[in-house]
């Protein structure tokens, strides 16, 4: 059984259709990651997908259970952590967990034996008594994913479970869910960032504009939807250089000041390059992030 | 019971090689397959909410009951003494005598709005913590119940504190009689929190509350017999007094601490379930359109 199937999903706002007949289902024990840019309707599929708020048109099931009206059911095996920090600052580490738990309708004792377990899995042992307030934005998030494992979970939700994080704290937290996947658990995760993309999902939704437009694990999207080799130009004389370069690379895109040629010689384009004075280049293999600016455009979304 | 055999789905690989510390630790769960047994039967599911808003209260019980029963209890006693002495009797007792059901009905009102709306309000919108609820297997229904029985709560308290006054200093006529109050107290606790629920369903910020409290308390407190009886208004605003909900709490109030039946109690009760069923039921539709649309 598939933990999250969702079939023809509709929803719209004032005539904007937000999610557009999107259909995905998460094969169990594995991270399934949405990748979007803001706006492109990875927060509503979550809330559909949660059963908190009503589709216009399709079909979902979580964890077999037919929602909407079976929400409340199905949640009771799903962790949801969201985008934004709800811990509840007057009470300590060990008090939000409490609280949580009963809302799952844990028994007192039965919480209190998973509390040490939890906390040792977010780093958090010996803050079992600190107050929130006291916690770093990278703790609070690692209370954040305790909390959302208090009931033992079969499928863990993550909004953007990194965003607004420091390179170290975001590295704790990615720490804590390959445990996870590990354990086998089954994640679902948005994010906007290529490299939490890259290394933590083994499929991934590109999704824009309410529809899913690629799907695939990450490395065979690069394979798949790009050339292998990104040349990046810039400097002066660029604009001289452009029409040289559609000559000599498969596709050119022009981003801000930089020039980006997707090809799979890179040699005659760097060989090209070498001889132009002003102009500055970098090679690199293609990754996510290319696949993602190609297949939603490179216009800013606000 | 909780065997890897259980827990074996589509990818085996995945999980054959489990491990990591929180895997072990968490041998001791219930069979993961089957959901928790639901031991929140539905008539009690809002129970969560209501234990997770008394365990705040309790830490900060010390400054909220102060704030919650200094203010009315200086004004009943600062009017009923020094104003009392130039009124004499009003209605027949002395002058505190008559405001300590006033001020009773008064103080059980404040405390319920004001949990339902600043307290309810950043625990909606500032803490997020109703968010955090719904994510686990309660509904908004439970999280209101569990908000409006709480505000509820914390207003009998308020109320209780106003009573024990009440005995200790002897304003009453028949101790028998006074008992009936409790159950007033909790019927005017529920109309409150159920109007202050309804606000709090579309306050954009705090300062909201203010129209709320200038356009609605305020003028109310003062027409609904608190510090004097009705029938002193002009007949007009008199007869709109009979539209707000505090002066039904204080009809229902007044005659128990006095000594007799009120004149109308079925009246006054419908009203008052009325204004609290209204409240709560319009302010649950308007939260659902809030946060989960």
């Amino acid at each position: 059984m598939p933990p999250l199937e969702l079939k023809g999903l509709s929803k719209r706002y004032g005539g904007v259709a937000v999610v557009d007949d999107l259909s995905l289902t998460i094969a169990p024990g594995r991270c399934h990651g949405l990748l979007g840019p803001n706006g492109a309707g990875k927060t509503t599929t979550l809330r559909l997908a949660l059963g908190l708020i009503e589709a216009d048109a399709g079909e979902i099931r979580l964890l077999g259970h037919p929602l909407p009206h079976a929400a409340a059911t199905a949640r009771r095996r799903v962790g949801v952590v969201p985008q934004t920090d709800s811990l509840d600052p007057d009470f300590t580490v060990r008090e939000n967990l409490l609280a949580y738990a009963r809302y799952f309708g844990l028994r007192r004792r039965e919480a209190e034996s998973r509390i040490p377990a939890l906390l040792e899995f977010a780093g958090l042992a010996g803050k079992a008594d600190a107050k929130v307030p006291t916690l770093s934005g990278g703790m609070k998030r690692r209370l954040t994913l305790a909390r959302a494992l208090i009931n033992d979970p079969e499928l863990i939700v993550l909004d953007e479970p990194t965003t607004g994080l420091d390179p170290q704290a975001r590295h704790l937290v990615w720490q804590g869910l390959r445990r996870l996947i590990h354990q086998g658990k089954t994640l679902l995760l948005t994010t906007h960032f290529m490299d939490e993309a890259e290394r933590l999902c083994d499929r991934i939704s590109i999704i824009d504009r309410g529809r899913i437009i690629a799907e695939d694990s990450p490395r065979a999207l690069v394979t798949r939807h790009i050339e292998p080799h990104v040349v990046e130009v810039y400097g002066e004389g660029l604009a001289q250089w452009e029409g040289c370069a559609s000559s000599l690379c498969r596709r050119c895109e022009h981003a801000g000041e930089t020039l980006f040629c997707y090809t799979d010689d890179p040699k005659a384009v760097t060989d090209a390059l070498d001889g132009q004075e002003g102009l500055r280049y970098l090679h690199r293999p293609a990754n996510l992030e290319d696949v993602f600016l190609k297949l939603t455009g490179r216009d800013l979304r606000e | 019971m909780r065997g890897e055999g259980v827990r074996q789905t589509a990818s085996g690989e995945k999980r054959a090689d489990g491990g990591g510390g929180w895997a072990q630790a968490g041998a001791s769960h219930p069979d993961p397959s089957h959901a928790p047994p639901d031991r929140l039967s539905p008539s009690l599911r809002w129970l969560p909410v209501w234990q997770r808003n008394f365990q705040v209260w309790k830490k900060l019980a010390g400054p909220s009951i102060l704030g919650n029963l200094a203010d009315p209890l200086l004004y009943m006693l600062g009017l009923g003494y020094g104003l009392g002495r130039f009124l004499g009797e009003v209605q027949g007792v002395p002058y505190l005598t008559f405001l300590a059901a006033g001020t009773l009905a008064y103080s059980v009102m404040n405390s319920a709005t004001f949990e339902t709306l600043y307290s309810a309000f950043s625990r909606m919108h500032v803490q997020k913590t109703w968010e955090a609820i719904l994510n686990t297997p309660l509904t908004l229904t439970d999280v209101l119940l569990g908000e409006w029985l709480w505000a509820t709560s914390k207003s009998l308290l308020s109320g209780l504190a106003i009573l024990l006054v009440i005995w200790a200093l002897g304003l009453y006529a028949d101790f028998a009689m006074t008992l009936w109050l409790l159950p007033v107290i909790v019927l005017t606790g529920l109309t409150f929190a159920g109007l202050g629920l309804m606000l709090n369903a579309v306050a954009p910020n705090y300062d909201f509350f203010l129209y709320y409290f200038t356009l609605f308390i305020t003028p109310m407190v003062l027409l609904s017999g608190v510090f004097y009886p009705t029938d002193a208004l002009p007949g007009w605003l008199a007869a709109a007094a009979q539209g707000l909900p505090l002066t039904h709490a204080i009809a229902l109030a007044r005659p128990l601490v006095l000594g007799h039946w009120p004149e109308a109690p079925l009246l006054n009760v419908l009203v008052l379930l009325a204004f609290a069923l209204t409240g709560f039921l319009i302010g649950l539709a308007l939260t659902r359109r809030r946060l989960l649309r």
